[in-house]
């Protein structure tokens, strides 16, 4: 077997190793050295990564069952030291490995402007997956981050860190943003946009100086002297070729590694690809071109003839919500003319430029559809004369077409591109239709298209619609509910992010689809808007679930279960004889709970206010036991009485239902503390469950015996109660900030990807820990309040009881 | 018809409902978010649930026992759900919510 190396898993390599292994499978022996200690994954997908609305695994290209079925030699997280073309021999930290041919795909490098304080820690740049965690583990509420750039990346990290809860300023050189892609009308409509949704953007800002204190970040100073505090500082200024490698090799180089057209550098066995690359001197920075080079790669590696032609190429910007498409050139020239279409109320602005009859640039903001067909018009040089007049409205204006993007999807020809990234044509698309795959996954799978930046994957459905008919059923995002696009995530994202503060605000903001929601959405929206904004939003009744409204259980006779609170599951004899006298009097059933309370049921409406009162009078207050909120902290006796007891775990049951009842959380929060592992309180199957031991106390999370059952994972082992409360505090709260409506915190655990994060943010990271318990206290101090004592007042005993009673005059 | 005065139309919480009792049964009287009334059986087509107790939205409600939702105007289960709640004519009058009686007498709400 012939012996490649590979200096680089980019998308570039990643991309030629898939084709080689399709032409030339079983004749190359690889190895893949890669800087990063992982595999190939989708770098532009970083993107919503930060933003949080991918994870990282779902961007992963490769993994390892890939790298082992070909038999890749995997060394990542080991740089390669240097390159003996006369031996034909790459070094890297962990020793050599000859070659027969090599391919440098190191990528580039993020330009790192020389300012004064660009070595202090908390500043970086936008380049992987270790930028984008850092900027994910800085992204508490309140904290701030200065972007320097105000190109794709600088704007889609701050996008992405603004979604996150942080206060982000991007520092721009230039007059506008993404001038490179945008005349400064649409970096107008952008730069609107983006301040809309709560970030500081300032043009033609000078950066002169970092400013750090402790060895970290503090601030950005500007050459007008303006200040910026930042608790955290992205460069995104710009990348150059990684060619330092291939220059010290002895290959000629430019600005990067000097290609000829069959990737070949200036040593006919070494061949380069990627953002590393000189090719008649131009870079590469977007992921079309660099799939091209990939593909010619690859056929000469496999000794067959392929030549790359560098081709338009058109951008798009990753936030979501910001739509904005640029193709071409569109600088003002004296042959050129331009064609301008503005809708400021839709914020819609379009503008194609023309030289003689073609069209050679195109610049879309807040209606990017007809992106694709401007698009081919500029490839294929296509002559727009006889459509001059209408060419701005796109292709369903062009023949007659309806306005229907079905229509314009359909009448698209086979040679169109639809997937940008890939090169794939709608005729490969509709090819792959008829061979069976009915899916977008499927499309993905088999032709590639919007499998890079996802940015077509619509566009995709649509020829799926248009060659399937009727049998094409649309995937599903998973929305809330009917009323809305949006996944639960999006909403609590956005909530947070646009500072949406009512139900009216959020259903306007978030374009609901019916005008006051439904009873799935409703008791959601209710429940983010109450945990993100203590102070400003009003509990919304009307949107509660029944129990929750009349706080009681409904039983399936439409009477309700009253229970009232036993702190730690400890009782009195007085509590006793009064829950004895109000189960008399209103002639309740009695059960005890697995919860160790005592239920009442059987209990009418118009009796509610009535029995609360009589329960409230004897000391009692509510239990919760049908709330989506704390319900009850199951205790054993503890050292009080057991003889195996290690540590009072009654009294710190007392005290953590003493300061978590009254709060809501997304679903039912329940826990235990037990004094010894014997486990007599069952902690190990609670939401939070505390195990006393000898040296101090093991807290686990994420139990559940419901319809699924679950065991607790230890999130912390520690020695005192009061760590053990402040860390119970401190999750109960990231659950009440983070998770979905009904996801118990097993379910939420699993989807932030395994306990790692949360142990982080509750655990280890001490001030953020603080932070989490001073908002759970803000909010409590709204919400823990009895809401017997509240209700159990002449009003409600009026408005409890039925309006009318017309039993009277029907018998007269 | 024969109308009667069962209250003002600030005593029914905007989407939400209170239950006026008649010798045939309670009666659900609602208030949407458009200040319109509307008046059901306060029994679910289903399993008898109490329809003044669930989520109103838009013109329709949610049965709080198992999710059942229905016209308010109609009566009529949405839906993949069939089945049909008893409707009651009812409007509002200068603030004052008037319920046809004459209704109550002659037909069974339960």
């Amino acid at each position: 077997m012939k012996k490649l190396v590979v200096i680089g898993a980019g998308m570039a390599s990643g991309r030629m190793l898939e084709h080689l292994f399709e032409v030339a499978p079983g004749e190359w022996d690889v190895t893949l050295f890669n800087a990063e200690p992982r595999g190939n994954y989708n770098r532009i997908m970083l993107s919503p990564v930060l933003s949080g609305e991918k994870s990282f695994e779902e961007i992963v290209t490769h993994d390892a069952g890939w790298y082992e079925a070909h038999g890749v030699t995997c060394r990542f997280g080991e740089r390669v030291v240097s390159i003996d073309t006369a031996r034909k021999e790459v070094t890297g930290e962990k020793g050599a490995v000859a070659y027969d041919k090599l391919v440098i795909a190191t990528g580039s490098e993020p330009f790192m402007i020389p300012l004064p304080g660009r070595d202090l820690e908390g500043v970086i740049a936008y380049r992987d997956l270790e930028d984008t965690n850092r900027m994910i583990e800085a992204a508490a509420p309140g904290a701030r981050a200065v972007v320097i750039g105000g190109g794709l990346l600088g704007l889609e990290a701050a996008a992405g860190m603004r979604l996150r809860g942080m206060e982000v300023t991007v520092v721009h050189l230039m007059g506008h943003l993404m001038e490179r892609q945008l005349d400064p009308a649409a970096g107008y409509l952008l730069r609107r946009a983006l301040v809309d949704r709560g970030i500081e953007v300032l043009c033609s800002a000078n950066s002169k100086e970092i400013l750090g204190e402790n060895g970290k970040v503090r601030a950005l100073r500007l050459d007008d002297g303006t200040e910026l505090p930042c608790d955290l500082l992205v460069m995104a200024v710009g990348i150059r070729p990684a060619s330092a490698l291939g220059r010290a090799a002895g290959l000629a180089v430019g600005r990067g590694i000097q290609v000829d057209a069959q990737m070949r550098s200036s040593n006919p066995d070494v061949l380069a690809l990627g953002e590393c690359i000189e090719f008649e001197g131009q870079l590469f920075g977007l992921v079309a071109p660099l799939y091209d080079q990939a593909k010619v790669a690859a056929a000469t590696l496999s000794g067959e003839s392929a030549s790359f032609t560098p081709r338009e190429v058109s951008t798009k910007l990753k936030v979501t919500g910001c739509d904005l498409f640029s193709a071409g050139d569109f600088a003002e020239g004296p042959e050129r003319e331009d064609i301008v279409f503005r809708d400021p109320a839709r914020g819609v602005y379009k503008r194609l430029v023309l030289e003689g009859n073609r069209l050679i640039g195109a610049v879309l903001y807040g209606d990017v559809a007809d992106g694709n067909w401007f698009f081919g018009l500029i490839k294929d040089a296509t002559d727009v004369s006889e459509m001059r007049e209408t060419l701005i409205f796109g292709p369903a204006f062009q023949g007659g077409a309806p306005a229907d993007p079905m229509a314009a999807v359909a009448a698209l020809p086979a040679d169109a591109e639809i997937c940008g990234c890939n090169g794939v044509c709608k005729g490969a698309i509709v090819t792959a239709i008829q061979n069976g795959a009915t899916t977008l996954d499927a499309i993905k799978a088999t032709t590639k298209a919007s499998a890079s930046c996802g940015n077509c994957a619509g566009l995709v459905e649509q020829v799926l619609a248009v060659t399937l008919g009727d049998a094409f059923v649309a995937p599903t995002a998973r929305p809330m509910c009917g009323c809305t696009e949006h996944p639960h995530e999006d909403v609590r994202r956005l909530i947070k992010a646009k500072a949406l503060k009512s139900m009216p605000a959020v259903m306007q903001e978030l374009g609901w689809k019916t005008p006051n929601g439904c009873h799935s959405c409703r008791p959601a929206l209710n429940y983010y808007l109450l945990a993100d904004w203590p102070l400003e939003y009003k509990d919304d009744p009307q949107s509660r679930f029944v129990n929750e409204r009349n706080h009681a259980n409904i039983q399936k006779d439409g009477t309700y279960s009253v229970m009232p609170r036993m702190w730690g599951g400890m009782t009195t004899p007085d509590e006793l004889l009064a829950i004895a006298a109000a189960a008399k009097k209103y002639n309740a059933t009695v059960k005890v709970t697995g919860g160790q309370r005592i239920d009442l049921l059987g209990i009418k409406k118009e009796d509610l206010p009535h029995i609360w009162a009589d329960l409230n009078a004897a000391g009692m207050v509510s239990g919760h036991a049908y709330s989506k909120g704390l319900r009850t902290v199951k205790t054993c006796v503890g050292t009080d009485w057991c003889r195996f007891g290690t540590q009072d775990s009654t009294g710190l049951g007392i005290k953590l239902e003493k300061r978590l009842w009254g709060s809501w959380t997304p679903h039912k929060f329940k826990l235990a503390v037990t004094g010894c592992p014997r486990n007599c309180a069952e902690a190990t199957c609670k939401d939070l469950g505390v195990i006393c031991v000898e040296s101090g106390y093991e807290i686990g999370v994420g139990g559940a015996a419901g319809m699924e059952l679950k065991e607790t994972e230890p999130l912390a082992k520690v020695a005192s109660e009061e760590e053990v409360i402040d860390i119970t505090v401190a999750f109960v709260q990231l659950y009440r900030e983070s998770a979905n409506y009904l996801d118990r915190p097993y379910k939420w655990i699993a989807k932030t990807g395994g306990l790692g994060w949360i142990r982080a943010q509750v655990v280890d990271d001490l001030e953020n820990r603080a932070c989490l318990i001073a908002r759970f206290d803000l909010s409590q101090s709204i919400y823990q309040k009895d809401p017997w004592a509240e209700r159990a007042t002449p009003d409600y005993q009026r408005a409890w009881s039925p309006l009318a009673d017309l039993t009277k005059e029907a018998a007269e | 018809m024969s109308f009667v005065d069962i209250g003002a139309l600030e005593d029914i919480p905007a989407q939400g409902a209170r239950v006026v009792r008649t010798k045939l049964g309670c009666v659900a009287v609602f208030r949407t978010a458009d200040d319109r009334v509307f008046a059901l059986a306060d029994r679910c087509a289903h399993k008898g649930g109490p329809l003044s107790e669930g989520i109103v939205h838009g013109h329709k409600v949610t049965c709080p026992l198992h999710n059942w939702v229905f016209s308010l105007e109609t009566g009529q289960a949405q839906g993949a759900d069939t089945g049909q709640v008893q409707t009651f004519a009812a409007k509002v009058e200068a603030g004052r919510v008037l319920l046809d009686a004459a209704q109550m007498k002659t037909e069974s709400a339960a």
